[in-house]
């Protein structure tokens, strides 16, 4: 019985993000495990330490450079680790990479459980665990709080969804796929033996062939353009007045002139 | 393929606003398509939905209201989207950018083999294509997005909230609301909901108009409690910076910025918080941004409309008094 948990790279939280010769660049900042990867691969830890899970397989997809991502996963505590690279996924939509994950989820077998952040900080899409839900046909429950209950012998989960008005209890047969949000755990640091051991892992390469990529699969979103946001246009006005009352009436003026209020 | 469709979604029988707003940017897609416009929504009350959105520019709806459909689930909700519109061949299908509207699309663009362009703060048609601005890396760039060539399959795509303008319900319009039936039987569902928590009292972030937030400058899960009285005075929801959810002074769901929610309201109040980059790929597009910071060198000074530089639990009190004072409260 095995869990997956998927993951990417993704520039820095902190790094300067702009568009140069019409290319996203992120100067020198280093490429990190998407940050909501982290919950997915600590959910899934805790599920091989406390409730019986037998192996976490880490899955990424993209280049060498996502190598850095499933390291951070190995070093969490995932057992082995999954690239799916190859040249025909460059520049891959939702419909295309939802497809390979599937493939690769397939192919590993005996999968319980598939783990996804909720979203990458990158495209912001949050389609992939949905796109690989549908296409695996498993019961797909997004942005989870909380895993109630798991019980991987009866087949069955329980779990919080956070949505927009508050908190969704849902129960599901397995097995499913599970996109998870920042509530549900605090993720692990890893440890000196961790990263070691992750140095030295072996992490399998598969090609759009060895997964049998259905071809007639293609990407359909395409994106002509990227361009940086405009810069805000002005100076500030700092509202000074000889007391804290004046200074707050002023700019209670100044907001209904602006109508926001 | 022909006619644009707006999947309406509802909580409680009641439309989510970001769908009233797809809906507004459906009525220009399927003016410029020359194309009729159908909205789609399913669960308790869908029929009455239907109508409240032939008010609000819908020229027909459909309508299912299977017992399958009373609390939302995904699967019996995007297989139903999923093999009308296989049936109907509509040529574009939008919806709000949400747990449900993005989830129930994203489902069926699977089932039709369809490209799904998420998140659109800004379309408009060129041609028979339609071009998308969407926010991308945590909304510190933006993307335009097609689907060029969406052959037999239609364009989905859905909208952030607050981006596009409410379009105005007009009580006159008539069309036809069509019921149709479920295509899951519910032993074929193997999904059940056991519960729901509506969260007390509060405004929705992403759908809020004005929105005070707090950070680091708080100083502690009490300090909210100024924020919290300014936000009874202005109808406003209460936002937090990464910071202060970190130090466990407030929960998650109040988070704005990268790791966050992105929000647009019309104003921004940002209470004791310095506007590191990730906050500010999180609330940059609100109209109007507010300062209330004692450190007059931090970085949401050079974000900010305005601002007052101070100690915030002196500001904040005196905010709210002169809006209790202005709004005759």
């Amino acid at each position: 019985m095995r869990i997956v948990v998927c993951t990417k790279e993704v520039p820095d939280t902190a790094a300067k993000v702009e568009v140069k010769d019409g290319k996203v660049s992120w100067g020198d900042a280093p490429l990190v495990i998407n940050p909501w990867d982290e919950y997915a691969v600590e959910e899934a830890v805790l599920m091989k330490e406390n409730k019986g899970a037998e192996t976490v397989t880490v899955v990424g997809m993209g280049t060498e450079t996502t190598k850095d991502a499933i390291k951070h996963a190995l070093a969490m505590g995932c057992d082995d680790a999954v690239l799916i690279t190859d040249p025909v996924f460059a520049g891959a939509d939702t419909l295309v990479t939802s497809e390979a994950i599937t493939k690769a989820v397939q192919k590993l077998g005996d999968v319980s459980l598939a783990l996804f952040g909720r979203e990458t900080s990158d495209g912001n899409s949050s389609q992939v665990a949905v796109q690989v839900g549908r296409r695996l046909g498993w019961n797909t429950l997004t942005y989870v709080a909380t895993i109630d209950s798991i019980d991987f012998a009866a087949g069955t989960i329980k779990v919080e969804r956070l949505v927009e008005e508050g908190k969704q209890i849902v129960e599901s047969t397995l097995p499913v796929v599970i996109s998870v949000v920042k509530e549900i755990n605090e993720p692990r640091y890893p440890s000196f033996m961790g990263i070691r051991k992750a140095s030295k892992a072996e992490i399998v390469e598969w090609s759009a062939a060895d997964l049998a990529v259905d071809s007639s699969v293609k990407s359909k979103v395409s994106w002509p353009e990227v361009y940086g946001l405009p810069a805000r246009e002005g100076d500030v006005e700092i509202i000074e007045a000889a007391t804290v009352k004046e200074a707050a009436a002023e700019l209670v003026d100044r907001l209904i002139e602006e109508k926001v209020i | 393929m022909s006619g644009v469709w707006v999947y309406i979604e509802q909580h409680g029988g009641e439309a989510a606003n970001v769908s009233w707003e797809a809906l507004g940017l459906g009525r220009k897609l399927a003016n410029g398509l020359g194309q009729p416009l159908t909205a789609v929504v399913f669960g308790p009350g869908s029929g009455a939905l239907g109508t409240e959105a032939i008010h609000y520019g819908a020229d027909q709806a459909i309508a299912c209201e299977d017992a399958t459909l009373d609390r939302f689930r995904l699967d019996p909700y995007a297989s139903l989207l999923g093999s009308l519109a296989k049936d109907r061949q509509p040529s574009v299908i939008v919806a709000g950018a949400t747990t449900r509207g993005g989830d129930v699309l994203g489902a069926a663009a699977i089932d039709l083999n369809a490209g799904l362009v998420t998140g659109a703060t800004e379309a408009e048609l060129d041609g028979n294509v339609v071009m998308a601005h969407c926010p991308i890396y945590s909304s510190k760039l933006m993307a335009k997005v097609l689907i060029p060539d969406a052959g037999d399959a239609p364009q989905m795509l859905t909208i952030r909230s607050r981006a596009f303008p409410m379009p105005e319900a007009d009580a006159s319009r008539t069309g036809t609301v069509e019921t149709v039936a479920a295509v899951k039987a519910e032993g074929d569902i193997g999904t059940k909901v056991v519960g729901f928590e509506e969260t007390q009292g509060a405004v929705s972030l992403t759908d809020a108009a004005i929105i005070v937030s707090g950070g680091r400058g708080v100083g502690g899960a009490d300090g909210y409690a100024p924020l919290q009285e300014l936000c009874k005075v202005l109808g406003a929801a209460l936002g937090a910076s990464r910071a202060s959810v970190d130090a466990g002074w407030i929960p998650y769901d109040h988070q704005v910025g990268q790791t966050g929610k992105t929000v647009s309201p019309d104003l921004y109040i940002a209470c004791g918080i310095s506007g590191a980059v990730q906050h500010q790929a999180g609330m940059r597009t609100a109209k109007i941004i507010v300062a209330i910071n004692k450190d007059a060198e931090a970085p949401i000074w050079k974000l900010a409309h305005y601002g007052i530089v101070g100690d915030l639990f002196e500001v904040v009190p005196a905010l709210t008094e002169a809006f209790k004072a202005r709004l005759g409260q």
